[in-house]
């Protein structure tokens, strides 16, 4: 199979798989869904390290390292946030008991 | 590439798929999160294992570099700078896109030179990339500073605008195709640069309570952007773990225009149709009745049914926690109290549950807007606090406000509504509020935490 196709068989499939994962979303998780989802593109980290991993020519060496550090905020800022606002959505019990 | 690196590039897919699944439900979102974070961790450790990479000291500091920028400022920042935050950190992740792609299209053009057989399609993906990855980046840049109010949050629109974005839009399918056809380096940094005058064009004309639909599809335009690179790339973690972003984002940006009764297009480009969005955004001097805290604590004490509409106000005064206590107070009193939350209301959706959730208050005591809008007409009290365009009737009987169309709360029809306001100053959409001038309607004017306080005392001392 062409390499090319396999890549858009898996786009196309995914596109599937990303709609049906979120479509009963309530809208009490809208604000961390959407940080969420925007941590896991923070993956272009990926990308970032083997381009500028595989090029010897000094300014791309730097154009890659800023895209590195940028890649580095979404993905980390990314998941701590979520993690942030997740955590008050969890810790309701025992607060609730110090109410009482 | 060795199998076993496509095999865990499979894994940390996988991982991807489970984070959204688990964010979409609130017992499963914090280990959803937590699975997305180690398939992101483990998807980056991985290229140092199986290529031969150059300046690995290099990349492990800009790494460290950008990781402790993002950490702090995610532990730094307020709850209520949750969207410009997201906004910022989309931006970046869009610009880390698209200078990867410029790299890619570097060693593209190097090859091409060398064999001459890059597929059209992987130069199209380059250019689609550099391009988006760059309006990404200059939209979410604005839409941070219009959130932070280093900028107006109105809409801005100057004459001529929209033939300077369709000349942009031109250029950028005029370069794409050159890029396929003759790719070079240079072709690529104007692509880019074209990228950044679209975002700014893009998000400078959406206003203030419309900008958090846009933040959700740049962050869609992200995903795809990223999907893009991996297809360039020959990656199959970041084609997956983009496309799910896009698709993702795209629905979820649907899902919030509609709670808005807009559309899409609308909310990006209804100011260029003759400014229906612009509010007069100015303070009215008609007469309106207020009142002290302790005649709106009698008239909560002896109520049966009070719902709170809490909004953006509440949280920028820091003043939940001081709502939660007189809510408590009152249902230790027998007064049944509920919130009513409006899909939108703070600055982003889903926003105002995360800020109160930050104040512990149980969620069963969150009601959204569909399962309690029936319930006014049975309410004794409705008390409004830092919120107003989600109760302006407005959005019913005006055609033509900027909200018109938008579902609503319906606090007009409760017996007595109380507005804890600091001013008559309209609210985010920037149109008066009609509600406000109602016979039954008294405002308690005042800093929301200071008149929350008093309003708590008053109701104990009953």
């Amino acid at each position: 199979m062409n390499e090319s196709v396999t890549l858009l068989t898996i786009f196309v499939l995914s596109v599937f798989v990303g709609i049906e994962v979120i479509s009963k979303v309530s809208s009490t998780l809208h604000t961390p869904l959407m940080s969420g989802a925007n941590a896991i593109h923070g993956i272009i980290l990926l990308g970032a390290i083997i381009v500028t991993g595989s090029t010897d020519n000094a300014v791309a060496v730097v154009v890659g390292v800023v895209a590195i550090v940028l890649a580095a905020v979404n993905m980390v800022g990314g998941f701590v946030v979520t993690d942030r606002m997740l955590q008050m959505f969890t810790r309701k019990k025992p607060a609730k008991k110090v109410d009482a | 590439m060795p199998v076993w690196v496509q095999v865990a590039y499979l894994v940390c897919a996988v991982g991807f798929i489970l984070a959204l699944k688990g964010l979409s439900g609130p017992r499963t979102a914090r280990t959803g999160n937590l699975i997305g974070a180690v398939a992101a961790v483990v998807g980056c450790a991985i290229p140092f294992f199986y290529l031969d990479l150059h300046h690995v000291p290099l990349i492990l500091a800009a790494i460290v570099v950008g990781a402790a920028g993002g950490f702090v400022g995610a532990r730094r920042v307020q709850m209520t700078q949750m969207p410009q935050m997201v906004a910022l950190f989309n931006g970046v992740g869009g610009g880390a896109a698209a200078l990867v792609a410029l790299l890619e299209l570097r060693e593209l053009v190097a090859a091409d030179e060398f064999a001459g057989s890059v597929p059209w399609f992987t130069l199209l993906a380059t250019a689609f990339t550099i391009l988006v990855g760059s309006v990404s980046f200059a939209g979410s840049v604005i839409t941070f500073l219009k959130l932070q109010e280093l900028m107006t949050s109105r809409p801005v629109v100057f004459p001529g605008l929209p033939v300077v974005f369709g000349l942009g839009l031109l250029a950028a399918v005029v370069l794409a195709v050159v890029t396929v056809v003759n790719p070079a380096e240079p072709v690529g940094v104007v692509l880019a640069l074209v990228g950044l005058l679209i975002g700014v064009l893009l998000v400078l004309p959406v206003g203030g309570a419309d900008v958090p639909i846009v933040i959700s599809l740049l962050n869609a335009f992200t995903g795809l952007t990223v999907a893009a690179g991996g297809y360039v790339l020959g990656n199959t973690l970041l084609l997956v773990a983009g496309t799910l972003v896009g698709a993702s984002g795209t629905f979820l940006t649907r899902l919030m225009a509609s709670a808005m009764g807009r559309s899409v297009a609308n909310i990006l480009f209804g100011a260029l149709k003759g400014g229906s969005t612009l509010g007069a955004g100015e303070a009215s001097d008609r007469p309106v009745r207020s009142a002290g805290p302790e005649d709106v604590a009698i008239l909560l004490e002896y109520a049966d049914r009070v719902i709170v509409v809490p909004g953006y106000g509440l949280a920028v005064a820091q003043a939940q926690h001081t709502l939660r206590e007189l809510v408590d107070v009152l249902g230790e009193k027998g007064v049944k109290v509920d919130y009513a939350i409006h899909p939108v209301a703070g600055r982003m959706p889903g926003h105002m549950n995360v800020l109160l959730a930050e104040a512990q208050v149980p969620y069963e005591q969150l009601v959204e807007m569909d399962d309690i809008n029936g319930d006014f007409k049975n309410t004794d009290v409705v008390v409004v606090v830092g919120a107003n365009d989600v109760v302006n009737p407005a959005a019913k009987t005006t055609p033509g406000a900027p909200i018109y169309g938008m579902p609503i709360l319906n606090a007009d029809e409760a017996q007595q509504i109380v507005f804890l306001k600091r001013s008559m100053r309209p609210g985010f959409a920037g149109i008066e509020n009609e509600l406000l001038f109602d016979p039954k309607t008294t405002l308690l004017f005042g800093d929301a935490k200071e008149t929350l306080g008093k309003l708590l005392n008053a109701v104990k001392a009953l």
